[in-house]
């Protein structure tokens, strides 16, 4: 008999997430998008020119998972996130298996972590997912070729790849952050649909204050400024002052979003179900 | 810490807003005793439960198992399984791998422990299929298949039987009994005196929070059951009889029906017995009054006035039989 603990969660945690119809839901749209806009491209050259690298999609695929991760930060990988994150305390409140749970062998803040570590595993998987895929795609569509910078200077196919994955994992932060106040919302509404359709809001009305006078100064500590920060990487020379806002603001959202959430966690009783 | 006796249930209290689910329980648990939890709709059974299992803070007093409190950690379970209400699983899991998940929240792999645990409830040929498709009554034996899997020294069921087919009442009654006699210690809670008075030595009889009456089921038994019916040949002189007479007490009579009263012992009953023929009432029928211990729990949880007297009845009844000390 082993003690059991966070990683025990953890493990059951993703073994319940293969069970439900919802992570494949995420997981699908996660692929199926970048695929879809590859199939567009493909079938009709010529990409968005109003988004950064929009117009290069026909001279190398290594923009697709760019353009896509551009496209994607507005709902998109919000959504995907939140899918997910939103659920995973509410599911047990749906299901009243919370008092099953609980009266075994873990505490009530293993449980929880367990939780976290779950959902941003999720959340990261789906994000890797879509970028490698959109990364493929963009390859069978226009060709493993030299990618141009912000900065007008152009990097091998190889440089390119390392930046795109650079970029991938820097945009895991906001999400990540994103993924963590679903978690409270899950944890503070009990129920997964509030939980989701709040987290969208809240991402969405973020990039609305900055339309009111006075409040544009907010921007940069804006969670949604933090999904474009990855394009720092994509100057030459790399230019970091964005990226690593982007880690202690989207810090700034999520470990209080968790600390609420914990503590709600641990106090609430468990009745109903 | 095996002195400590299985629960221990001190001034425990829970109030939601104005209702006090729970008011002032105080109640101990031996090891060994099938203790049953006795109570109407809403009388507080499933929140003592929540309390003992952790699930839900006191708003006072507190609840210890094994001299433990569950509110601080999981490890005051650590000898403690049961579930309140029905048992809740995954709907998308099937049976045995929801057992397999409760299995390693206890830090075990034990598959053949699961396996048997699963032939106990008879459900080893369900154990394949989404617990989503299962019927009441065969979450509620996975519940208790749950709770086997953890061995525990003191088991907290509340209404086991709610659900099951009578042949499953039968099994799971059965099953109490088991392992009661293999040395578990049981709380169970339910509506149905009739379950209780089988299973279990001792009971807590609980009304809108309150207890109304702790002990020994024997006792109950005997402060109810002696209560005796009867029918004479004329009833004014049996009544002229009845009255003043040692060791008989109150007696009524509603019109026609029997007259009835209680007696302290079977002494009482056999000297009235002949002062009655000798008054020429004849006796017609002279038989201890069936139900009355059914009668005693309704009097005792549906009463109108406050808990508190009621149990002061209960007490001068109990005190005027003698109770089986
Ligand atoms: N979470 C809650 N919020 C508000 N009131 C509650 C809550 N849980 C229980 N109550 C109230 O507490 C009282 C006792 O409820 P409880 O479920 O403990 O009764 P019970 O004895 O288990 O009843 P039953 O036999 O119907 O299962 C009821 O009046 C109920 O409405
Ligand atoms: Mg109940």
């Amino acid at each position: 008999m082993s003690r059991p603990g966070t990683l025990t969660v953890y493990r059951w945690e993703l073994r319940k997430l293969r069970a439900q119809k919802r992570t494949y839901l995420g997981l699908g749209a996660a692929v199926l998008v970048p695929v879809a806009f590859a199939i567009a491209v493909a079938i009709q050259p010529g990409g968005p020119t109003e988004v950064p690298f929009g117009s290069y999609v026909d001279d190398t695929g290594l923009v697709f998972p760019l353009v896509t991760l551009l496209f994607g930060s507005i709902w998109f990988y919000p959504l995907i996130a939140a899918l997910v994150s939103g659920d995973i305390v509410a599911n047990e409140d749906n299901n009243g298996t919370l008092k099953t749970i609980l009266t075994r062998s873990v505490e009530r803040s293993q449980v929880f972590f367990g939780k976290v570590l779950a959902a941003f595993s999720y959340s990261i998987f789906a994000i890797l997912l879509s970028g490698t895929v959109a990364t493929v795609a963009g390859i069978l569509v226009s060709g493993f070729n030299p990618v141009p910078t912000l900065s007008g200077t152009i990097v091998t196919p190889e440089h390119g790849l390392a930046l795109v994955a650079a970029s991938l994992g820097v945009y895991l932060l906001p999400v990540l952050a994103i993924s963590s106040f679903a978690l409270l919302l899950s944890t503070v509404f009990r129920n997964s649909a509030a939980a989701v359709v709040g987290t969208l809001m809240f991402s969405l009305l973020l990039q609305l204050v900055v339309i009111i006078p006075g409040l544009d100064g907010l921007q940069p500590y804006l969670l949604s400024t933090q999904f474009n920060s990855w394009q720092g990487l994509l100057r030459t020379p790399a230019d970091w002052e964005p990226i690593i806002r982007a880690a202690w603001v989207s810090a700034a959202y999520a470990i209080p979003s968790l600390v609420i959430a914990l503590t709600v966690f641990l106090r609430r009783d468990v009745a109903g179900g | 810490m095996s002195e400590q006796p299985p629960v221990a249930l001190r001034g425990l209290t829970k109030q939601y807003g104005r209702i006090t689910a729970v008011d002032d329980v105080s109640l101990t648990v031996n090891e060994g005793d099938v203790f049953g939890y006795l109570g109407p709709n809403g009388a507080g059974k499933t929140t003592s439960l929540r309390m003992m299992l952790g699930l839900i803070t006191p708003t006072s007093g507190d609840a210890r198992v094994f001299g433990h409190d569950p509110q601080k950690s999981v490890d005051a379970l650590a000898d403690v399984a049961g579930f309140v209400e029905a048992p809740r699983f995954y709907p998308y899991l099937d049976g045995m791998t929801n057992l397999r998940l409760v299995d390693a929240l206890d830090g075990n792999d034990a598959k053949s422990r699961i396996a048997e645990a699963l032939d106990v409830v008879e459900l080893s040929d369900r154990a394949g299929d989404k617990v989503g498709g299962y019927s009441h009554g065969m979450r509620q034996r996975l519940g208790i298949a749950a709770a086997l899997i953890r061995r525990p020294k003191l088991l907290l069921l509340d209404e086991p039987a709610t659900g099951l087919d009578p042949g499953g009442m039968r099994d799971m009654r059965a099953l109490i009994a088991r392992l009661s006699a293999e040395g578990m210690t049981v709380m169970l809670s339910s509506h149905l005196l009739a379950e209780v008075e089988e299973l279990c030595n001792r009971v807590a009889i609980v009304r809108r929070g309150r207890i109304v009456y702790e002990g020994e089921l024997d006792e109950l038994r005997a402060a109810a059951g002696l209560t005796i019916r009867l029918r004479t040949s004329d009833d004014e002189v049996a009544l002229r009889v009845l009255a003043d007479r040692r060791g008989i007490s109150d007696v009524v009579r509603h019109g026609a029906a029997p007259i009835q009263f209680r007696a302290a012992d079977e002494a009482a009953i056999g000297e009235l017995s002949r002062a009655l023929a000798d008054s020429g009432a004849l006796i017609l029928e002279l038989a201890p009054s069936a139900a009355t211990l059914e009668d005693l729990f309704f009097e005792l949880t549906e009463g109108e006035g406050d808990a508190e007297a009621e149990a002061k009845r209960l007490d001068e009844v109990a005190d005027l039989t003698g109770g089986p000390e």
